[in-house]
C-alpha cells in the first residue's frame, strides 16, 4: 500500500491532524487570525508560533531545515524577488537538480509561457501587473515540481476581474498537479470552485475537514455557514427547538439534537411581511431593515430583530417593490420549520 | 507642495539662498580662492599661483592623500562587513539582544570622537593588544566610529525588506547561505551603497580622534590641514583641503558607479 501523499500533526498555536491524498487540493478556511497562515507555515517548517510532524509521501521530512523539504509556499503578495527579471525568479528554485544553466533558463521560460506570461519573461515585477506577478510566484512555485504546494491567499489582493482570470490560471494547473495542493481563502467562490474538500479552522483547531459538498450542505461552524451566505445562529437544543444566547427559540421540521447545535437558515427561506403572519411560519419575531443591498433581480435584505435574531433575507425585486421595503422599515420575518437546518456541534 | 502662492515661494527661494550662499557656498568659493591666492591682502588676492596646489600634492602632502584613502577604503570595509552582519543578526534575534546591539552600535555616535580616542590610545598602548604607533590604531578607531552610520543605514534598509522573501527562498531549495548571498543581500545593494559612500566620507573628513592617535607615519589628510593651518600656512591648508574634497568626490563617484554595474550586471 502506498503512503498518502501528506501527513501531517501540528501543535503550537494551531493543533491539526491532517492526512491527504496525492492530487487533491484542500482549501483551508477559517476567521481571521484563526490559524491557516499559521498551518501553512508550520507545514514548510517556516519559524512560527506553530511546529509539525510532516510525511510526504511516507518519508518523514519534519525535522528538515525548510529548504530540503521540496516544499513549494506562496506568501499573500507572491514575494516575488524585487531584483530578479521574472525569467530569474521562476529559475531560482531550479538550482541544484543537474540541470545546465542554459536548461533552467529554458524550463523557467516554459514554465512562464504554460501560464501565458511568455513575453514579459524579461520584466522586473514591479513592470508587472498585480495579476501577472501572482502567475509569475505561481509558475516559480511549480517549476521545482514540489510534492506539497502551499498557496496562502493567492487571490486576496487582486480585483474581481484579475481574480477571476487568475483563479482560472489556478484550476487549470491544479488539475493536473499530482502533489498536494493546500490553499488558504477567504472567498468561499474560490474554496468551491478550486478544492474538493475543505479544512475549517478556528482557534487553532480544525473544526469541520469534510468534501466541499458536504461543508456546503452541512456546516459545522457558525463562521463557515456565514462564509457560505447562510443564516447561522449557534444555541442549546431543547424539547421545544433551540434555544439562542438571547432566550429566542427557533424550530426545525425534525427535533433538536441535545447539546450545542448550529442552526442555519437560508436566506431564501425567510420571508419578510408587513403584517404578522398566519400559520404557515413556525418562527416569527419582528425587526428593522438596516441594509438593502442588490444583485439584479435578486435583493439581500439585513433585518436586525428586535425580539429575535438578526437575518439576512433573499427576495425578488418585485416582491420588495411590493412590499415597499427600505432601510429603516419595520417587518415581520417568517421562517418555516423546514427551511432551519440543524447540525450537532 | 507646502508654498502655494507664487510670490511665497519666490520670497522663500531667497530666504534659502540668503543662508545658503553664506553658510555652505561663500566659505567652498573662499576656500578654492585661498588655494590659489599667491599674495593677498584686499578683498581679493592680488596675485594668482597654483604653487600652493602643487605643493599639496606633492611628497609628505601627496603621502596624506594615499594615508587617507586607504583608511577610508579598510575603515568603511570593516564598517560595512561588521554594521550588515550585527543588522541582519540583531534584525533575528529576541527583542532585548537587539534593543542592547542597537544601544552598544549607536554608542560611538553617541559620545565624542576625541573621547573615542583616548579611549583607544588608553586600551591598545600596551599589551596584549599593542596598536598604538602603528597605523592600525587609526584604522581601528576610524572603524569604530563609521560603524554606526553603517549599521544604522542597514537597519532601516532591512525594516523594508520582507521576511516573506527569505521564506519563499528557503522554500525554493535556497540554503541559508544562498538566501544570505542571493536574496537579503541583493536586496539591501541601495542601502549598502548608501552606508559605504557615508562610511567613506565620514572617514576622509575624521580628525577629532586621529589627531590623539595618529603615528608620524600615518598621518591623514585633514590631521594635516589642521596642522597647516595651526602653523600659519592658511593657503597651502587650502590646497590641502581641495585635495580632499576631490579625493572624496571620486571615492564616492567611484562606489556610485560600481553600485550601477551591479545592477546591470544581474538583471538578465
Amino acid at each position: 500500500m502506498t503512503p498518502p501523499a501528506l501527513q501531517a500533526r501540528t501543535e503550537g498555536l494551531v493543533t491539526a491532524e491532517l492526512t491527504v491524498a496525492a492530487g487533491e487540493v484542500v482549501a483551508v478556511v477559517g476567521p481571521n487570525g484563526a490559524g491557516k497562515s499559521t498551518l501553512l507555515r508550520a507545514l514548510a517548517g517556516l519559524p512560527g508560533p506553530a511546529r509539525a510532524a510532516v510525511a510526504i509521501d511516507g518519508e518523514p521530512v519534519g525535522t528538515r531545515p525548510p529548504h530540503l523539504r521540496r516544499v513549494g509556499y506562496v506568501p499573500q503578495d507572491g514575494a516575488l524577488f524585487p531584483h530578479l527579471s521574472a525569467a530569474r525568479n521562476v529559475a531560482y528554485g531550479l538550482r541544484g537538480r543537474g540541470l545546465s544553466r542554459r536548461e533552467q533558463r529554458a524550463a523557467a521560460h516554459d514554465w512562464l509561457t504554460r501560464l501565458g506570461l511568455g513575453e514579459l519573461a524579461a520584466r522586473r515585477p514591479g513592470q508587472l501587473s498585480g495579476g501577472q506577478q501572482q502567475r509569475v510566484a505561481l509558475a516559480r512555485a511549480l517549476a521545482p515540481e514540489p510534492r506539497l504546494l502551499l498557496l496562502d491567499e493567492p487571490l486576496a489582493a487582486l480585483d474581481v476581474e484579475t481574480r477571476a482570470a487568475v483563479r482560472h490560471t489556478l484550476r487549470s494547473h491544479l488539475g493536473p498537479y499530482d502533489g498536494v495542493c493546500l490553499i488558504v481563502t477567504h472567498d468561499p467562490v474560490d474554496a468551491l470552485s478550486l478544492a474538493g474538500r475543505m479544512l475549517v479552522v478556528e482557534s487553532g483547531v480544525i473544526v469541520q475537514d469534510a468534501s466541499a459538498a458536504e461543508v456546503t450542505r452541512a456546516p459545522r461552524s457558525a463562521w463557515v455557514a456565514r462564509m457560505l451566505g447562510l443564516n447561522a445562529y449557534e444555541g442549546d437544543g431543547t424539547d421545544d427547538g433551540v434555544r439562542l444566547a438571547d432566550g429566542h427559540v427557533l424550530v426545525g421540521a425534525d427535533p433538536a439534537p441535545r447539546g450545542r447545535v448550529l442552526v442555519t437558515v437560508h436566506p431564501d427561506h425567510v420571508t419578510l411581511y408587513r403584517d404578522p403572519p398566519g400559520g404557515t411560519a413556525r418562527n416569527a419575531w419582528h425587526g428593522t431593515i438596516t441594509e438593502v443591498t442588490g444583485t439584479g433581480t435578486r435583493l439581500r435584505v439585513a433585518v436586525h430583530g428586535s425580539d429575535g435574531p438578526d437575518v439576512v433575507a433573499e427576495v425578488t425585486a418585485a416582491a420588495a417593490a411590493e412590499l415597499g421595503l427600505g432601510e429603516g422599515l419595520g417587518v415581520w420575518i417568517g421562517v418555516k420549520a423546514t427551511g432551519v437546518g440543524l447540525t450537532a456541534l | 507642495m507646502l508654498v502655494w502662492s507664487r510670490s511665497g515661494r519666490a520670497f522663500v527661494w531667497a530666504l534659502f539662498a540668503l543662508v545658503f550662499t553664506p553658510v555652505v557656498l561663500g566659505p567652498l568659493a573662499m576656500l578654492v580662492i585661498a588655494a590659489f591666492a599667491g599674495d593677498w591682502n584686499g578683498v581679493l588676492p592680488s596675485t594668482w599661483t597654483t604653487e600652493h596646489f602643487r605643493d599639496a600634492t606633492d611628497g609628505t602632502n601627496l603621502d596624506s592623500v594615499v594615508v587617507s584613502i586607504q583608511t577610508a577604503l579598510l575603515a568603511a570595509g570593516i564598517a560595512l562587513v561588521v554594521g550588515t552582519w550585527t543588522a541582519i543578526a540583531a534584525r533575528n534575534a529576541p527583542r532585548p539582544v537587539r534593543r542592547i546591539a542597537d544601544a552598544v552600535l549607536h554608542l560611538p555616535v553617541a559620545v565624542p570622537s576625541v573621547v573615542v580616542g583616548l579611549g583607544m590610545l588608553v586600551a591598545f598602548s600596551d599589551g596584549p593588544l599593542l596598536l598604538n604607533g602603528t597605523k592600525w590604531i587609526v584604522i581601528a578607531a576610524h572603524a569604530v566610529l563609521v560603524v554606526a552610520f553603517a549599521y544604522a543605514t542597514v537597519s532601516a534598509g532591512l525594516d523594508r525588506t520582507d521576511q516573506a522573501f527569505a521564506d519563499v527562498a528557503a522554500s525554493l531549495g535556497a540554503s541559508p547561505l544562498r538566501v544570505l548571498f542571493r536574496v537579503r543581500l541583493p536586496m539591501l545593494l541601495p542601502s549598502l551603497s548608501a552606508a559605504a559612500s557615508l562610511a567613506l566620507a565620514l572617514s576622509m573628513g575624521e580628525v577629532g580622534a586621529t589627531i590623539m592617535v595618529y603615528p608620524a607615519d600615518w598621518r591623514t589628510l585633514p590631521v594635516s590641514v589642521f596642522t597647516l593651518t595651526d602653523r600659519g600656512k592658511v593657503l597651502l591648508g587650502s590646497a590641502v583641503t581641495l585635495t580632499l574634497l576631490l579625493a572624496t568626490l571620486i571615492l564616492l563617484t567611484v562606489v556610485g558607479l560600481l553600485r550601477g554595474k551591479v545592477e546591470d550586471r544581474r538583471s538578465h
